[in-house]
C-alpha cells in the first residue's frame, strides 16, 4: 500500500498544538483520580476550556473547574465565567480570598494587592478537595522561569516547584506517579505563544470577555501603565483621569492589570496588533511581575501557577 | 505554516545562548522590554555590548553562576514556520537534558567554536542526536569572526566532522559557518565569507524538508482513553480516543486490536469538529469500530497485515537519568510505553557505551547518571513494540522508580521480540 502524496499529510502549526494539548488532557484524565481545571477568566483559560471540551467530545468535561476569586475581578470576566460553566455543564468551585481574609487565614497586604495572598488560598482549596492534577493555562513564552517548566510540573506536598529537581520529560510520555499529598500542575498550552492563542481564538470563534477588545474607559497613568478608574482604583492626588481607547492584553486583578491604548476592536485587528507589538504581554500589563528580575520564579517556588 | 522542533547543544563558551539570542533578536521575537532588561544588566556588569546570552538564561541561579541548568524552551516564528527550540546545556553532566531535548526534535544544532574545532563534546552531541534518531543535523561553526572568516579553518572542521559523522549514519548533515555575535550567516548570508556558497542558518531551518520524516506506513493507534458519555443522547456511544503514532488510518479499514487480537473495521474517525476520512500523525482523534469488542487504554489499533511485535522481551539502549540510584541487573521498574504501563525487570546489562569514544564496556555492572548502555528487559505484560529507528513514538519508553516515582531512564527499543 502506498500513498501517492504522503507529503499532503502535514498538520498546520495550530492543528499540531491542538492535537498535543488534547493528548495531554486525555492522558491526565486517564491516569489521575482527582483532576481539576484552574480557571482565571483570562483568554488562556477560556482556550483551555475549549480544548478540554474538544478532548472529551461528545462527553462533558470530566472534571470540575476551580476559580480562585481575589474579590478584585473585572465584572465582565465573572459574567463570562458563569456563562461558560453553565453552558458546558461543569461544576464550578470557588476559592475565595475575601473569605480567607475574613477568617484570618491570610492577611491582606497594606497596599491592597491580593496577588501574593491568592497562593495560600489556592493551595488550601486544592488540599481541601485533594486534587492531584491541576490544569493551568500557563505558556512557556510568558516568562524566563516558565521557559524551563515541564508540561507535567511536579509539586511537593507544599505545592512548591523546585527548578533543579524536575522530572525529565521525553517524547509524549508523561510520568503521573505521585505520593500522597503531592500533585502535578499540568500545562497543555506550554508550546503555544500569545499569537498562537489569538489565531486559535479567531479560528474557533471563542468568545472572550469584552474587555479584551478596544473600548473607551476612564484611566489613570501610573508610571506609564494605564489603570482603569473604578471600584478598585481611585485617582490619587495630582493624578488626572483620562478617557482613552484601551483594551486588556491580559486579565488579572482589576487593581493590578493595566490596559494598553489600542484601536483593536475586532479579533483580526488584535492579531495584527499582537504580531507587531514590541512589548511582552506581562511587561505591558502586569504590575505584579515588575518587582524583581526573578519575580515569577520566586512566586512559582511558593506554589503559584 | 508548520512546526519545526529543534534541539541545540553546546556549552556556554560555544556561544549557543548568543546564537539563540541572535535568532530571537533578528526575527524580532524579542520584545522591547526584554531588550531593555538585558541592556540594563549588561551595563551593570560592565560588559561592552549588549549580551544576547542574557535573553535566554532564565533562572536566578543561572544568571548568578553564568550557567544553564536545564532544558529551556524558546519560540520564534517566521512567515514560513513556527520554531520550538529545546535549548540544552552542553556539559557531560547534562547528557540527560540533551537526550530529553532531542527526543522530540526534527533537527539538532551542534555548535563548535571555530578556534577550538571539533571537541569531545561535539562528538558526544552528534552521537546523542543520532541515538535519539533526530532526522536532521546542522553543525554550526561559530565565532568565524575570531578566525578572520578563514575558509581554511572552516574546511578543516568540516572535513574532520564529516569523517566522524560517517560512523554515525546521520541521515542529513549540513555545516554552516557563522558569527552569532555579529550575525554573519545567521539570518542572512554574510558578506564576510564570500567563499561560502550555502544558505544562512535561518534559511536552512525554514526550508529543511521534514514532512517525510514521519512514519506514514505502519498504522499505530495507541488507545489513550475510552469516551463513554453518561447521557441518554449518546447511550451506545463508545469512542477510542488517542493520538495517531504512525501510518494513515482510514474509515472502512480492517483493523486488529492488540494484544487481544480481536479484529473489526473502522466505522468512524472523528473529532469534536466532525467526521474525517483519514487520520495521520500527530492527530488526536476518536475512532469508533463496527463491532462491540473489548478495547481499553493501553491497547493498540493496527492493520492486520502490519503489526508491531507483541512481546514481553525487549532489547534497548537506555540513558540513565537519575542521580540518586543506579541501573543494575535484577532491578525492577515501572515501564511506560505508548499508553501502556507495566512492570519490568532488567535481565541483563549487555554493555555500557562510552559516549565519547563509542567504546563498549562489556564488564560494566551498573549505569549511573548520564550513562548509556544496552539492556535486556522482561515485562509483566506484553508491549506493542517497534524498533525505535522505525518509529520514535512506538519505540521509545521511560522507566520509573516505583519507590521514588522518579523518571529514571529513557529507552529506545533496538530489537523487539
Amino acid at each position: 500500500m502506498s500513498d501517492p502524496d504522503l507529503n499532503n499529510y502535514q498538520l498546520s502549526q495550530l492543528d499540531t498544538l491542538e492535537a498535543e494539548a488534547i493528548h495531554i488532557f486525555r492522558e491526565v484524565i486517564a491516569e489521575f483520580e482527582r483532576p481539576v481545571l484552574l480557571f482565571s477568566g483570562g483568554k488562556d483559560s477560556i482556550v483551555m476550556l475549549r480544548l478540554a471540551q474538544k478532548a472529551f467530545y461528545p462527553a462533558n468535561i470530566p472534571m470540575p473547574v476551580l476559580h480562585v476569586d481575589t474579590g478584585q475581578n473585572f465584572q465582565e470576566v465573572l459574567q463570562r465565567r458563569d456563562e461558560l460553566v453553565r453552558r458546558l455543564g461543569v461544576q464550578l468551585i470557588v476559592g475565595s480570598v475575601q473569605e480567607a481574609i475574613d477568617n484570618g487565614s491570610v492577611v491582606e497586604p497594606p497596599d491592597g494587592t491580593r496577588n501574593r495572598i491568592q497562593t495560600p488560598v489556592l493551595l488550601d482549596t486544592l488540599e481541601k478537595h485533594r486534587f492531584q492534577a491541576i490544569f493551568g493555562g500557563a505558556r512557556r513564552d510568558e516568562d524566563k522561569a516558565r521557559a524551563k517548566e515541564r508540561v507535567y510540573s511536579f509539586r511537593d506536598e507544599f505545592g512548591q516547584w523546585d527548578p533543579k529537581n524536575q522530572r525529565p520529560e521525553l517524547w509524549s510520555l508523561y510520568n503521573s506517579r505521585i505520593h500522597a499529598g503531592e500533585s502535578i500542575r499540568v500545562f497543555p498550552l506550554s508550546n503555544w505563544t500569545e499569537l498562537d492563542i489569538w489565531h486559535y481564538i479567531a479560528r474557533e470563534r471563542v468568545e472572550l470577555p469584552s474587555i479584551y477588545y478596544a473600548h473607551e474607559r476612564e484611566v489613570v497613568d501610573r508610571g506609564g501603565m494605564l489603570y482603569a478608574v473604578g471600584e478598585f482604583i481611585t485617582p490619587r492626588d495630582g493624578e488626572e483621569v483620562l478617557t482613552k481607547r484601551v483594551r486588556y492584553r491580559t486579565v488579572g486583578d482589576a487593581n493590578l492589570t493595566a490596559a494598553v491604548e489600542s484601536d483593536a476592536d475586532t479579533i483580526e485587528k488584535i492579531i495584527e496588533e499582537v504580531a507587531t507589538t514590541r512589548i511582552t504581554e506581562r511587561g505591558a500589563t502586569r504590575g505584579d511581575d515588575k518587582f524583581s528580575e526573578a519575580a515569577m520564579e520566586d512566586r512559582k517556588r511558593e506554589g503559584y501557577f | 505554516m508548520d512546526i519545526l522542533r529543534l534541539a541545540t547543544a553546546g556549552s556556554v563558551d560555544d556561544g549557543k545562548s548568543t546564537l539563540i539570542g541572535r535568532l530571537l533578536y533578528d526575527t524580532k521575537t524579542v520584545f522591547a522590554d526584554q531588550i531593555a532588561a538585558v541592556e540594563r544588566v549588561s551595563q551593570e556588569r560592565g560588559e561592552e555590548r549588549v549580551n544576547l546570552a542574557l535573553l535566554t538564561d532564565g533562572l536566578r541561579a543561572e544568571r548568578e553562576q553564568g550557567i544553564t541548568i536545564d532544558v529551556a524552551y524558546r519560540y520564534f516564528a517566521t512567515a514560513r514556520r513556527k520554531f520550538i527550540i529545546a535549548d540544552t546545556p552542553g556539559h557531560i553532566q547534562y547528557t540527560r537534558n540533551m537526550v530529553t531535548g532531542a527526543s522530540t526534535a526534527d533537527l539538532a544544532l551542534v555548535l563548535v567554536d571555530a578556534r577550538k574545532g571539533i571537541l569531545e563534546q561535539s562528538r558526544r552531541h552528534a552521537f546523542l542526536a543520532t541515538l535519539l534518531q533526530v532526522p536532521h543535523l546542522v553543525l554550526v561553526v561559530n565565532k568565524m569572526d575570531l578566525v578572520d572568516y578563514s575558509q581554511e579553518v572552516f574546511d578543516q572542521i568540516h572535513e574532520e566532522f564529516t569523517a566522524f559523522a560517517a560512523k554515525l549514519r546521520i541521515p542529513d548533515l549540513t555545516v554552516i559557518p557563522v558569527s552569532a555575535l555579529n550575525g554573519d550567516n545567521v539570518v542572512s548570508r554574510s558578506e564576510n565569507m564570500p567563499w561560502y556558497d550555502g544558505t544562512s542558518l535561518l534559511h536552512h531551518l525554514e526550508n529543511v524538508h521534514i514532512a517525510s520524516d514521519r512514519n506514514l506506513i505502519d498504522v499505530r493507534f495507541p488507545v489513550q482513553y475510552v469516551i463513554r458519555p453518561q447521557s441518554d443522547d449518546w447511550h451506545d456511544y463508545r469512542g477510542y480516543a488517542g493520538q495517531v503514532a504512525g501510518g494513515v488510518l482510514r474509515k472502512g479499514d480492517d483493523v486488529i486490536v492488540l494484544p487481544s487480537g480481536f479484529t473489526s473495521r473502522i466505522a468512524v474517525i472523528e473529532t469534536a469538529d466532525g467526521e474525517i476520512e483519514a487520520a495521520y500523525p500527530p492527530m488526536s482523534v476518536t475512532v469508533r469500530l463496527e463491532d462491540d469488542i473489548d478495547v481499553s487504554r493501553g491497547d493498540m489499533i493496527c492493520r492486520p497485515n502490519n503489526q508491531p511485535n507483541v512481546t514481553q522481551d525487549i532489547d534497548a539502549m537506555v540513558c540513565w537519568m537519575d542521580e540518586k540510584a543506579q541501573l543494575r541487573p535484577g532491578a525492577k521498574y515501572a515501564i511506560k510505553h505508548t499508553t501502556r504501563t507495566a512492570r519490568t525487570i532488567v535481565k541483563d546489562l549487555a554493555y555500557r557505551l562510552d559516549v565519547n569514544s563509542l567504546h563498549r564496556d562489556e564488564t560494566a555492572q551498573a549505569l549511573q547518571l548520564n550513562e548509556i548502555g544496552r539492556v535486556v528487559l522482561r515485562s509483566t505484560q506484553p508491549l506493542m513494540a517497534d524498533e525505535y529507528g522505525r518509529n520514535r513514538a512506538t519505540g521509545g519508553f521511560i522507566l520509573i522508580d516505583e519507590g521514588t516515582n522518579r523518571t529514571v531512564a529513557a529507552g529506545m527499543i533496538t530489537d523487539a521480540g
